[in-house]
């Protein structure tokens, strides 16, 4: 990319940054979980609470440290990267919408009709 | 990379590299999506239980709170955060290992690929103790005939394990042993430390016990209307406490002691919670295992020389790409089963 890569000084200053940001946010991560501020806990926003989704938002964007830095994928030609990524993040939304949606029907089936507990 | 490249149709022509990445590093990355593929399987199969049963799931951070050398002490999340910095830690030594190899450093390249297998070896430790204290249990619970689960809280809503109140009784138990039953079918002389009607004595004769549910309180108004829950006792997002006279009728129920976790049930709640936990955390575990052992190998190929005599150091890039994969595994396998 920008930088060269033979330039092994900026190469080593990139890793260890990675890793403090990555740090910094498990920190964040366990803060919140251990303490579980009210406001974030009790307020939902698209059926899920705010506190869920800092959570998946903060793992995004520790998975695009490591593949994108770790795993070298910021030096990858964009042919590589994208076939890599965007199959897997298709794939994976795809299941999960199905996964979920279903998984909330059948909890609507326990909670509302006569059927208790079959399956 | 060829130097011929010039037009579209020679770049996919053949005898070239289109993507700039080698044979083996372009099947690392097939396999590493293939494998992402399968752990996101899993980890959706984990969110479609915990929809379906989204009422009654375990609360992670009751579940997970042991710590090293700190007995007693209530401490959720701490142990899996170390976990989760020592397994970034050893991602870094990898990436150094990969960086000093582009440099043709040999003795520096073998010292972070040592590091790096030492962080693995520690990660799987720590998940082995993790396994240990699941599977032990600490609280012990009861299940009753309709398959709910029932743990014990004391009249200040804190958590009472069985042995601080059950006391054994001098009672008879008919073992089921091989010579009696079907070949196959045997069992030991104690299943569980007490057995259901020791529990059941023991609740009675102590009037301060409560009966916490696997139901969540979500104080709508329905749930603060509810007689059977006790009032004051029950807190938001917590699981429910019901009233002395509703936990002796629970209790009349009871069918089965649970001490811990198994395949078949766990003192923690949902069943699936814990066949979800040892598979997933195991399918994990035995990852790092393997590169772990992928990792010594490839240790001792750079000690050898062997990369030296190739003049690349590819292969432990292509090993670090696995070990970043499983690193990436466990930021998501950490977040679904210990945050959310």
């Amino acid at each position: 990319m920008a930088h060269d890569a033979h330039d092994n000084s900026a190469n080593i200053k990139r890793i260890w940054s990675v890793f403090a940001y990555m740090s910094v946010i498990t920190i964040v991560e366990v803060a919140f979980g251990i303490t579980k501020p009210d406001f974030l806990h009790s307020n939902t926003f698209l059926g899920m609470n705010l506190l869920n989704w800092i959570f998946i938002i903060l793992t995004i964007v520790k998975a695009y440290y490591i593949v994108w830095a770790f795993m070298h994928m910021e030096h990858e030609k964009a042919s590589l990267r994208w076939s890599v990524v965007s199959s897997v993040v298709f794939l994976v939304l795809y299941l999960v919408f199905i996964l979920l949606v279903e998984g909330d029907y059948i909890y609507g089936v326990f909670a509302n009709s006569t059927i208790k507990w079959n399956f | 990379m060829g130097a011929t490249a010039t037009t579209e149709t020679k770049v996919w022509g053949g005898g070239n590299e289109p993507m700039g990445a080698s044979y083996g590093k372009m099947m690392m990355w097939f396999f590493i999506v293939s494998d992402a593929l399968t752990f996101s399987g899993f980890l959706a199969a984990y969110g479609f239980s915990r929809f379906k049963f989204i009422e009654t799931w375990p609360l992670p951070d009751e579940v997970f709170t042991h710590f090293p050398f700190m007995h007693g002490v209530t401490a959720p999340m701490y142990y899996v955060a170390l976990m989760t910095f020592i397994l970034i830690f050893s991602s870094v030594t990898m990436v150094l290992a990969v960086d000093a190899g582009h440099q043709m450093k040999q003795r520096k390249v073998a010292v972070y690929m040592l590091l790096t297998i030492f962080g693995g070896l520690i990660f799987v430790g720590s998940q082995a103790w993790e396994w240990k204290n699941f599977i032990k249990g600490e609280y012990g619970a009861i299940e009753t005939k309709g398959g709910s689960l029932l743990q014990f809280v004391n009249d200040k809503g804190e958590r009472v394990k069985l042995e601080e109140f059950v006391v054994q009784l001098p009672e008879e138990r008919d073992v089921l042993k091989r010579s009696n039953g079907t070949w196959f079918l045997q069992e030991s002389s104690t299943p569980t430390t007490f057995s259901v009607s020791e529990v059941q004595t023991a609740f009675k004769v102590h009037p301060e016990l409560r009966v916490r549910t696997e139901r969540i309180f979500q104080d709508t108004d329905a749930d603060r209307k509810d007689a059977r829950l006790e009032k004051g006792l029950n807190k938001k997002k917590h699981k429910e406490v019901l009233t002395r006279d509703a936990s002796q009728k629970m209790m009349d129920n009871a069918f089965v002691v649970v001490e811990g976790a198994n395949l078949y049930r766990n003192e923690y709640g949902s069943k699936l919670f814990a066949d979800f936990f040892f598979f997933i955390t195991g399918f994990h575990g035995f990852h790092v295992f393997s590169g772990v052992v992928i990792n010594i190998i490839i240790f001792f190929n750079v000690l050898l020389g062997t990369y030296e005599k190739r003049r690349s150091y590819e292969m432990v890039e292509k090993v670090g790409l696995y070990w970043h994969f499983v690193d990436l595994v466990w930021v998501f396998v950490f977040t679904f089963f210990y945050l959310v």
